[in-house]
């Protein structure tokens, strides 16, 4: 039993923390995410050149690592908020090549993806599907060997950066049946793809993606028809894991910053760090922080094991995490008084991102149930 | 990173497992409701290992301890508590003793080590006084010396078993004009035999009698009982409460006792189904369960920096905060879940000899006294408020 990083993963912490220190700060971003793109292609080529989009890649895919990997990378992501997709298309997409796809699928974009040249977006969500990853309206219907996809996939992450799509889809039974789940690659550029593009509250971009009747061949299913749930159940683990890392830079970040103001403002002629009842929170937020800490390890810890104690744990992690989210978001805005109220500190950018880390891969709520139906024996 | 047990850490475990099996004594009861249980039974544990070398496997070699590294000891804490044992008290193995084996001199570790260690002597903590809580600082127990002793006079409170105690450690105040008061305290051993104390019980809210008030009276006690320098007292029981600290999330107790509620909750029913499958309920035992998986881990990172020589520094108090808040919910949600059956006092259940009618299910007769009782554990050990003091210092900085 232990929690240390290996040489080699050190060495990712530190190249990660050096390219978002140094390119990545506040006013960086504000330019970033208010920009015509939103984002910063030639920041991910240079993530590519360092290496790090091979990071959770085995040594046969071109890569040299895997999740823990990933975690590492997505906790300094979440330090400085970068908005790059790395969990849509090294974790996700990534992920469903690693885990389902042909060797033929594996060469075809894996290199892509490693080398940046190729970004996915991942499009699983629907208007009135909520957390739950079968309950699927967009089909892809069979044609001899060929699909015709049709369907709305809603809030897709990094869907106008993208130039490819996994896209989850009905090949067959009802509506919520667990059977008949299907997972494509989709072209972004292939005929019958539109997309109504928006900016996030979070400072991310996104978009509706509309299908309509887009031919795929064959070639564009990954893992087996109609038997695609566990793939994508597990890949959405691996990307909730990863997310919460993502949430424990933030949270970090977000205590730092509420600590360091605490010590400067000051009211009734001392710093407010003096009044006990504001210790007090702060040093609540420590502990919620250190619990959130010890259940991303966990989570990304048993991402390996069998799928149920996967789904225990990776659901007991995004329940602690959102919580400890929320609480430190609302509790650093509350110190910070109006200040936190502003656009012009970062606090207020942490805060609304750990807000939507919450719903993201799933809510308290539903990961909760999860762990209920996992546990309650 | 990983969370593996080596292969001597398996077979560690085995070892333990094989000897908990054959040796914990059978006809004693379990621990909870205290004062139901003999002296007798409360100590026959701590013989046993005291026999086989085991009964201070924190301490240093050289004084008895047993080389286990703190994951052996984790492994040891979790088959304990797989059979709910009666471990040893921590007055004198987890607090006296270290105290003893740092700061004490070479004849005071001989006289009081081997009695520790074989589980021969009682010992009681004489800290808190009736203005000394959270303060403890400000305690005012007096002790002058007289000649080759001093005279101990003041009173204590809330001390944990007293009434089978043989030996004491308490904290008096030798230099009423030191500029602070923490730097008047002596830390000073006292035979509890010795004329002048007397020992009150004290009846709880959960109906029993665990804790006691301390009376010293004019209590003559040789100088060669003075732990340490004079009036450094503050020091060592400040060492004292670090290592109170540590070993105090109970993960492993809170682990089983997630279990029983889990079968309490699978007995009771509700609206015709087993109350475990209400929605609400399972709620509040994931809710316990995720949070006590977090503390699990977050005491293993702990472990681990002690594995690589970090001593237990202020994250104890997280573990303290932390861990009290399960305990103390874990409690909450059996006297929850036993729903009527909370309310009869079990102490009053007419003796006539005949189970022909039984007043509830066994397992509720303690819900609501448990959950009384385990208040206690977010105001010892420096109460949880005083925790997030120290967090405050020794982590923030502030």
């Amino acid at each position: 039993m232990d929690f240390d990083f290996t040489d080699e993963q050190n060495m990712v912490r530190d190249g990660i923390s050096r390219l978002i220190r140094e390119q990545y700060d506040w006013d960086t971003r504000r330019g970033v995410i208010a920009s015509e793109s939103g984002w910063r292609p030639e920041l991910w080529a240079q993530l590519a050149e360092l290496g790090m989009l091979a990071a959770p890649f085995s040594e046969e895919d071109g890569g040299f690592g895997g999740a823990t990997e990933a975690m590492i990378i997505m906790e300094e992501f979440g330090k400085g908020l970068a908005v790059e997709p790395f969990i849509p298309s090294v974790v996700c997409a990534g992920g469903f090549l690693k885990h389902g796809g042909s060797t033929a699928q594996r060469e075809e974009y894996i290199g892509g993806i490693i080398s940046g040249e190729m970004i996915f977006a991942f499009a699983y969500a629907e208007p009135r599907g909520r957390y739950d990853l079968a309950n699927l309206e967009t089909t892809a219907k069979a044609d001899g060997s060929n699909y015709v996809l049709n369907g709305h996939k809603a809030v897709v992450i990094g869907a106008p950066w993208a130039t490819h799509f996994v896209v989850t889809a009905r090949t067959s039974g009802g509506q919520t049946d667990k059977d008949g789940v299907s997972v494509f690659i989709v072209a972004k550029d292939a005929q019958g793809v539109s997309t109504r593009d928006y900016a996030t509250v979070d400072g991310r971009r996104a978009s509706e993606v509309y299908f309509e009747n887009v031919k795929l061949s064959g070639d564009a299913l990954i893992g087996e028809a109609g038997n695609g749930l566990p793939l994508i159940e597990k890949v959405v683990d691996e990307a909730t894991a990863a997310t919460c890392a993502e949430a424990v830079g933030a949270m970090k970040v977000t205590n730092e910053t509420t600590l360091d103001y605490s010590r400067q403002r000051k009211q009734f002629g001392v710093p407010i760090g003096s009044f006990q009842v504001l210790q007090h929170r702060m040093a609540d937020m420590l502990m919620e922080y250190e619990q959130s800490v010890s259940m991303c390890y966990l989570a990304t810890i048993k991402l390996d094991e069998d799928a149920a104690t996967r789904k225990k744990n990776v659901s007991a992690a995004k329940v602690r995490i959102g919580q400890a989210g929320r609480f430190i978001g609302q509790s650093a805005i509350q110190t910070h008084g109006g200040m936190g109220m502003t656009d012009e500190l970062a606090v207020g950018s942490y805060f609304k991102r750990l807000s939507i880390i919450e719903g993201e891969f799933g809510s308290v709520d539903h990961h909760m149930r999860r762990h209920i139906a996992l546990t309650a024996a | 990173m990983n969370l593996e047990f080596t292969e001597e850490e398996k077979a560690f475990r085995a070892e333990v497992r094989e000897f908990i099996e054959n040796n914990y004594p059978q006809n004693i009861g379990t621990r909870g409701v205290q004062d139901e249980m003999s002296r007798e039974d409360m100590l026959a544990w701590h013989k046993i290992l005291g026999k086989k070398g085991w009964s201070v496997p924190a301490w240093p070699k050289e004084y008895g301890g047993t080389d286990w590294t703190p994951t052996q000891r984790y492994i040891w804490s979790e088959e304990n508590a797989r059979k709910n044992t009666v471990m040893p008290l921590p007055f004198g193995v987890a607090m006296v003793g270290p105290v003893i084996y740092t700061f004490g001199n070479e004849e005071q570790k001989a006289q009081h080590l081997p009695g520790i260690r074989s589980g021969d002597v009682w010992w009681c903590q004489g800290y808190s006084e009736p203005g000394a809580g959270s303060d403890l600082a400000s305690l005012k127990t007096s002790a002058v010396r007289d000649g080759d002793d001093y005279i101990l006079n003041g009173q204590k409170t809330w001390t944990t078993l007293a009434q089978h105690a043989d030996w004491g450690f308490f904290l008096c105040r030798t230099d009423p004009d030191a500029p602070k008061p923490q730097m008047g305290i002596s830390f000073i051993l006292v035979d509890m035999n010795t004329p002048g104390i007397e020992v009150r019980p004290i009846k709880l809210i959960d109906g029993g009698y665990e804790v006691n008030e301390v009376w010293l009276t004019d209590v003559r006690v040789p100088a060669t009982n003075l732990i340490g320098e004079e009036n450094k007292g503050w020091t060592y029981a400040k060492f004292l409460l670090a290592h109170e600290r540590s070993g105090i999330a109970g993960v492993a107790r809170s682990k089983r006792g997630v279990e029983q509620l889990k079968e309490i909750a699978a007995s009771e029913m509700l609206d015709g189904k087993p109350l475990i499958e209400d929605m609400g309920f399972a709620t509040k035992i994931s809710q316990l369960e995720i949070d006590l998986s977090a503390l699990e881990i977050t005491e293993l990172r702990t472990l681990a920096g002690e594995q690589a020589g970090k001593g237990p520094g202020p994250e104890s108090s997280l573990l303290k905060v932390k861990g009290t808040e399960i305990q103390q919910r874990l409690t909450e949600l059996t006297l929850e879940a036993v729903g009527y059956y909370g309310a009869p006092d079990f102490r009053s259940f007419p003796d006539d000899g005949s189970n022909d009618f039984p007043i509830g299910p066994d397992y509720a007769h303690h819900a609501a006294p448990t959950y009384f009782n385990m208040r206690k554990t977010s105001i010892y050990g420096g109460s949880n408020e005083i925790q997030r003091n120290i967090i405050t210092k020794m982590i923030l900085g502030l």
